[in-house]
């Protein structure tokens, strides 16, 4: 590896301002000195709407840990988008996606991935994964929520004789609910995971208005260290259950202090931190257009409320930060700031864009909505 | 950059009530510089905004239909521009063979220019920013040239492009070394114009790279001193990592096969060919017979359509083939590539015969020509105004 990066060195005394990459792309896509790549090798349909995609992944990847996702950038018409997915194969394998077609991303994905394909990619991150210590489980899933819990079943249940899942996947209908068919086959194989197929299509949502339904889905489900991911929905009703059973848990264990205690004490008492929550969505909202939001410049770490007709550098000046600028009129490209969340206006056509990493025209920019800019 | 003092509670303020704002940040859409250029004098506020919107309308169809065949077109390029660089290096290696010199320092030439021009300049003009390749960006591309991309695009971008041909704003008429306007103060110096001409275009990178550290801005107290350290130091580095690759270690390996000698000719020759058809083509873009230059006052509460005509009276075109336009990087183009900087080049062809039409249709002058002529009117005029002006 060192011996490689030194020869790259010597090699750029003859291909600068380029690097040797830069030339060896020529012949295989997945060198770059700039970005991260990975050549898609194989793909999998799961459902109607949902597929596999396996990739082998350029230098700089580094091995995902179950439960983690990765960001990935596809072109749509020449423009590179960027949307996080989890990763479903198990930790020490290949990687590989699972996505299920919502948009205008993922179905590109869904549809059109062949292999041989090149991904963008930037390394897998997030704290969603499996605890350190062997401890018994629930995971609660809905839809393509299943994709980061499938890696965490992938790796434990064949692995390690001592785990104890249980597993409650919802789905509206059986062709619907992805990896339904290994789920079972696992389930029948080791003992110590079992799962529920809920389909919602027959029976509604998991009430989780009260612990009735979780009561008879998994009774001691108290005890187990639980992971939820699925829509906004179904992770809200499951975090307001676990608040209200550990607040009654507390009451219940003050009022029992004094006498003699029937309560299991110890790690896997119902506790909000025993349940580990992914979530998919973004919150920042995008405005209406015309409407303004707060502008945070987060390495200055300055908020300021800005209209939907003023340049983000001119909010940006006043508010005193050192913007770099150019032409102020949208042609010079000298403004450019990486944008880290929201959307901005073009003042020149009006359409409302952004997304996360795109660098935007300050001087021809303004907020639509709240804006969070890498400066 | 405007240097502004912390006031919180008034940028708090201004949010409430944008209205009292009137800034550069987009032209006005109507109203009236002091003076309109005497070759639109004869249009009145209503035609000049009536002009902005239809080029507006010109750009917004091109960025409507901008996409996946414009990524490919530019990916194809860069494809093609490497091939060339590294078969045209690698032919240099054996180049004590006439034919392989030959060959080698016609790719490489090739090479060059298609980095320079159609894929350099444009990148470095933001056309592709568009895609979000770190690959094919402004922010992050660096060229085979001796100044350093940073440098150049605020000289070009910024100040060229948004004040084009305005005497004692815009340097690149005359770029401090050529007396290139009749407006321009006639001195002595001036007698050696063609002398000075001839000498810079062999070497017409490194006069860009002195000439983007804006020495005279330093003489006259506008530019720090940290700034011109800072400029000069990365000018230091990209000259030394240029002048090495080219004349040291490209020769350097070519010694394996006796050919070391044979070999920094041709890269000399390689960087000559480009600096003498870049010279060719970027004078041919402001100065031959038929373009004008422009006085501070016309800029002076200047509107889009004004803007928009300042860069069409203010630019030529160069016309000829396919191969040709391709080998100026699209600066044959150059009215359309000064109306509209940043779209992609590949676009400026068929926006071309769309601006004539308007320039027709409002009175404007269009200037274009083979590049013969065009080559020409330039050198005519280095040689015209190498003499004082003829007193009346």
């Amino acid at each position: 590896m060192i011996r490689l990066r030194k020869l790259a060195r010597a090699a750029s005394v003859l291909t600068t301002p380029l690097a040797p990459e830069d030339i060896l792309s020529l012949f295989n896509p997945v060198f770059s000195a700039r970005q991260l790549r990975g050549v898609v090798t194989r793909v999998v349909a799961e459902t109607a709407d949902s597929a596999t995609i396996f990739f082998r992944p350029g230098r700089g990847w580094k091995a995902h840990q179950a439960g983690q996702w990765a960001r990935i950038g596809v072109e749509l018409d020449g423009v590179r988008h960027w949307r996080s997915y989890s990763l479903s194969a198990p930790a020490g394998q290949d990687p590989a996606i699972t996505v299920t077609d919502v948009g205008a991303v993922s179905s590109v994905l869904v549809r059109e991935t062949r292999p041989g394909d090149v991904l963008f990619l930037a390394p897998p991150q997030g704290d969603f994964i499996l605890p350190e210590h062997p401890r018994p489980l629930l995971m609660l899933t809905a839809g393509s929520g299943i994709t980061p819990v499938m890696s965490m079943v992938r790796t434990l249940v064949p692995h390690r004789p001592d785990a104890d899942v249980v597993l409650i996947h919802s789905a509206r209908t059986p062709e619907d609910s992805i990896f339904r068919g290994e789920l079972s086959e696992l389930a029948d194989q080791f003992p110590n995971f079992k799962v529920t197929h809920w389909f919602t299509g027959e029976r509604g949502r998991v009430d989780f208005s009260s612990a009735a339904a979780l009561d008879e889905l998994c009774p001691d489900w108290r005890h187990r260290a639980a992971y939820a991911c699925g829509p906004e929905g179904f992770l809200d009703d499951a975090e307001a259950l676990w608040s209200a059973e550990a607040a009654a848990a507390e009451a219940e264990g003050s009022a029992s202090a004094a006498g003699e205690s029937h309560q299991p004490e110890g790690p896997f008492a119902a506790d909000p931190i025993n349940l580990i929550i992914e979530r998919f969505t973004t919150s920042l909202a995008a405005g209406a257009g015309h409407d303004g939001g707060l502008v945070t410049f987060e390495a200055s770490d300055r908020e300021v409320e800005a209209d939907g007709s003023t340049p983000l550098l001119d909010v940006g000046e006043d508010a005193g930060l050192l913007m770099p600028s150019g032409c102020r009129m949208g042609i010079c490209h000298s403004c450019l700031i990486p944008l880290r969340a929201g959307h901005v206006r073009d003042l020149r056509t009006g359409e409302v864009h952004g997304e996360p990493g795109q660098l935007i025209q300050t001087c021809v920019s303004a907020a639509a909505g709240p804006v969070n800019l890498d400066i | 950059m405007a240097i502004v003092t912390n006031h919180e509670p008034e940028a708090t303020e201004d949010a409430v009530a944008p209205a009292a704002k009137t800034r550069r940040g987009a032209l006005a859409t109507s109203g009236s510089p002091l003076v309109r250029p005497p070759a639109a004098a004869h249009l009145s506020d209503e035609q000049v905004a009536e002009l902005g919107r239809e080029l507006d309308a010109i750009k917004d169809d091109i960025l409507a239909k901008r996409g996946a065949s414009d990524a490919a077109y530019i990916r194809r390029m860069i494809k093609i521009q490497r091939g060339l660089e590294i078969s045209g290096r690698a032919t240099l290696l054996m180049s004590r063979n006439k034919g392989a010199w030959v060959a080698g320092t016609t790719l490489l030439s090739l090479a060059k220019i298609l980095e320079n021009m159609e894929i350099g300049h444009n990148v470095l003009h933001g056309q592709w920013d568009w895609m979000r390749d770190p690959d094919i960006h402004s922010t992050t591309w660096e060229w085979d040239f001796v100044t350093p991309a940073r440098a150049w695009q605020h000289t070009h971008n910024d100040l060229h492009h948004r004040w084009t041909n305005v005497v004692g704003k815009d340097n690149d008429v005359g770029y401090n070394l050529l007396r290139m306007d009749a407006d321009q103060e006639w001195k002595p110096f001036n007698l050696g114009n063609p002398l000075y001409n001839a000498l810079l275009a062999p070497v017409f990178e490194w006069g860009i790279a002195i000439y983007d550290l804006e020495l005279n801005d330093y003489k006259e107290g506008n530019k720090s001193k940290e700034a011109l350290t800072k400029d000069l130091k990365a000018l230091g580095i990209k000259a030394l990592k240029q002048f090495t690759k080219d004349y040291a270690a490209t020769p350097a390996v070519a010694m394996l096969t006796g050919s070391g000698k044979q070999a920094l000719y041709g890269t000399l020759t390689a960087n000559a060919v480009r600096n003498v058809w870049a010279h060719a083509v970027i004078f041919c873009g402001h100065f031959p017979e038929g373009t004008d230059t422009f006085t501070e006052e016309m800029v002076e509460g200047e509107t889009r359509g004004d803007w928009y005509v300042r860069q069409m009276i203010g630019s030529a075109n160069i016309s000829g083939s396919k191969f040709m336009h391709l080998m100026t990087g699209n600066l044959s183009h150059q009215i359309e590539h000064h109306l509209f900087p940043d779209i992609p080049s590949n676009r400026y062809a068929e926006v071309a015969p769309k601006v004539q039409e308007i320039c027709k249709r409002y009175g404007l002058p269009y200037t274009t020509g083979p590049i013969w002529k065009q080559v020409g009117s330039t050198w005519a005029k280095v040689f015209k105004l190498a003499l004082p002006p003829k007193k009346a």
